[in-house]
């Protein structure tokens, strides 16, 4: 007879109404950083799991902060409710889940890894995103992808004012409706490499939705590259 | 960066707590402002004919039951209802307007921090955990009230300085933020007949919603004329004899979240400050979309 499928106990735990938040980073950033790691009782605390460098899983049961997991390399970091704001902000590598909702600029700067928001995510989603991918099941506010430089953000529902304002080169797939595109944001074809990312996207994200109701947004370039036509006016 | 906290309560159980707990609210945004605290409660209104006035006087020896007598003999009756640290509260029969102008002629020295039915607001310099020691905030009990914490960034530190500002008879503003266009806007409203107690900034939105109601505009056209009048970054809340409301700027520079259970609403600068309150943890809760206005009880019946 098979074992009952059990979920595998966690090997260190930390219940911030009696740990300290300063505690708690500083042993996910030594040797004990491995295996499952479950964090109880966050009550809204700001940087929690910040910094981590280690192939372990951290798990916070509840609401968090601001700074949530942000610089994260490797670790995969699942928030079982909504988080502050810059939730992953910076991150490197690795996974940041977010179960509930995402306040502002998550995934600020974020260089690599994948972030996943399960609820919304508000104003300024993947500001100045530099090379992480961004899933977000719900809706984003407004400014989101502002002067994103690459990586993607996938939006499955709909995207605030000012989508992709002063864009580089970030790829944003939103399959609700836009409020208004920002400066330099175009509209652009979907190819089939297009649609070969978003599907491996969402497949990583664990998020079901049809990559062929998706709209894909882009630079025009016409804001950030140099014009030697315009050399006079300097 | 300042911290801004509403408590709305649907039951008799938490109305009795509700100091308690918007003490604690408080305490958790003591780092966004040390540098001042305030609260304003509704509560134990004042019988009809009558009104309630909250005052501050900065002298030790404040001779708060002369005060009383005072007022009875001008007004034919009136009572001191409590003494919090600094600040009285007194019921007097008369109208608010009548008592508020005898204040400030007779008693230049003192500082009317609010008045209406039911309004009481207390606020004082120095860090917020000493504010809620110092006032006995924990024994207050009422139906719904707001706080502040302070941390200046436009003007002095004092007690006038302090929100919440009074916009009106059981009204109040808290701000967390800064507006650009303060002065222009405070030299045309001194022109309307507003009066001003302080420079700041959050005193000038105060007045524009206490302006704009004067007019006959609804709370929520007042606050709606914000977005159009005010330059500046803000999340206002404001409180009324029924309950609150909440509006963030357009651009959402100012943080929020609000909650929502059976027993209670919530509002606060951050969440930390929610996760306080008995069974925020099953509480319904969400970040205000920034430039609408968002209300408690009837607060917006004019």
């Amino acid at each position: 007879m098979a074992a009952p499928e059990t979920t595998p106990a966690a090997a260190l735990s930390f219940d911030l109404r009696a740990d300290s938040v300063r505690d708690l980073n500083r042993r996910l950033h030594g040797p004990e950083a491995t295996g499952r790691i479950r964090v109880v009782n966050p009550d809204g605390r700001h940087a929690l799991a910040v910094g981590v460098d280690a192939e372990c899983e951290v798990e916070i049961e509840g609401h968090v902060g601001y700074y949530c997991a942000g610089m994260n390399k490797r670790a995969t970091i699942r928030v079982r409710g909504n988080c502050g704001v810059g939730v992953a902000e910076n991150m490197m590598s690795g996974q940041v889940i977010v179960e509930g909702s995402a306040s502002q600029a998550a995934g600020a700067t974020a260089r690599g890894g994948l972030l996943v928001i399960h609820g919304d995510a508000s104003a300024r989603c993947g500001i100045s995103l530099k090379g992480a991918d961004i899933v977000v099941r719900g809706s984003v506010g407004h400014m989101s992808g502002f002067m994103a430089q690459s990586g993607c953000l996938v939006v499955c529902g709909d995207a605030g004012e000012a989508l992709g304002d002063s864009l580089y080169e970030a790829r944003l797939y939103v399959r609700g409706t836009v409020a208004g595109l920002g400066a330099d944001c175009v509209q652009k074809e979907m190819r089939e490499e297009h649609v070969t990312q978003l599907r491996e996207l969402l497949a990583a994200a664990d998020v079901e939705a049809d990559p062929s109701q998706f709209t894909r947004y882009g630079s025009a370039r016409q804001l950030y590259n140099f014009k030697i036509d315009n050399v006079g006016v300097y | 960066m300042c911290g801004i906290a509403g408590l709305y309560t649907k039951t008799d159980a938490l109305r009795s707590q509700l100091g308690l707990h918007l003490a604690a609210m408080l305490q958790q945004l003591s780092d966004r402002g040390p540098d001042s605290a305030g609260v304003a409660f509704y509560r134990d209104p004042a019988p009809d004919g009558w009104c309630k006035i909250s005052v501050h006087s900065p002298a030790q020896t404040p001779g708060w039951d002369e005060l009383a007598d005072a007022l009875a003999r001008r007004f034919g009756d009136a009572s001191l209802t409590g003494v919090r640290a600094t600040h009285a509260t007194f019921v007097v029969a008369a109208a608010a307007d009548e008592v508020q102008a005898w204040l400030r002629a007779e008693h230049p020295h003192l500082t009317l921090m609010s008045a209406g039915q039911t309004i009481e607001i207390y606020k004082e310099a120095g860090l917020p955990t000493d504010f809620v020691r110092r006032f006995d905030l924990a024994a207050i009990e009422g139906s719904h009230a707001l706080g502040h914490t302070r941390m200046a960034t436009e003007s002095r530190v004092t007690t006038e300085h302090s929100h919440p500002f009074s916009t009106g008879l059981d009204l109040c503003l808290v701000h967390n933020g800064s507006l650009s266009n303060h002065n222009r806007l405070r030299s045309v409203l001194r022109k309307e007949g507003i009066h001003f107690q302080t420079d700041n900034d959050s005193e000038v939105a105060a007045g524009y919603l206490t302006w704009r109601m004067a007019q006959g505009a609804t709370l929520e056209q007042a606050l709606e004329g914000c977005l159009e009048d005010l330059d500046g970054f803000y999340t206002f809340a404001v409180g009324t004899a029924d309950g609150f409301a909440v509006l963030r700027d357009p651009i959402a520079c100012k943080p929020a979240v609000m909650a929502e259970t059976d027993e209670w609403v919530a509002m606060a600068s951050e969440y930390r400050a929610i996760a306080v309150l008995p069974g925020a943890e099953d509480a319904v809760s969400w970040e205000p979309v920034p430039g609408r206005v968002y209300s408690w009880g009837t607060a917006l019946v004019a």
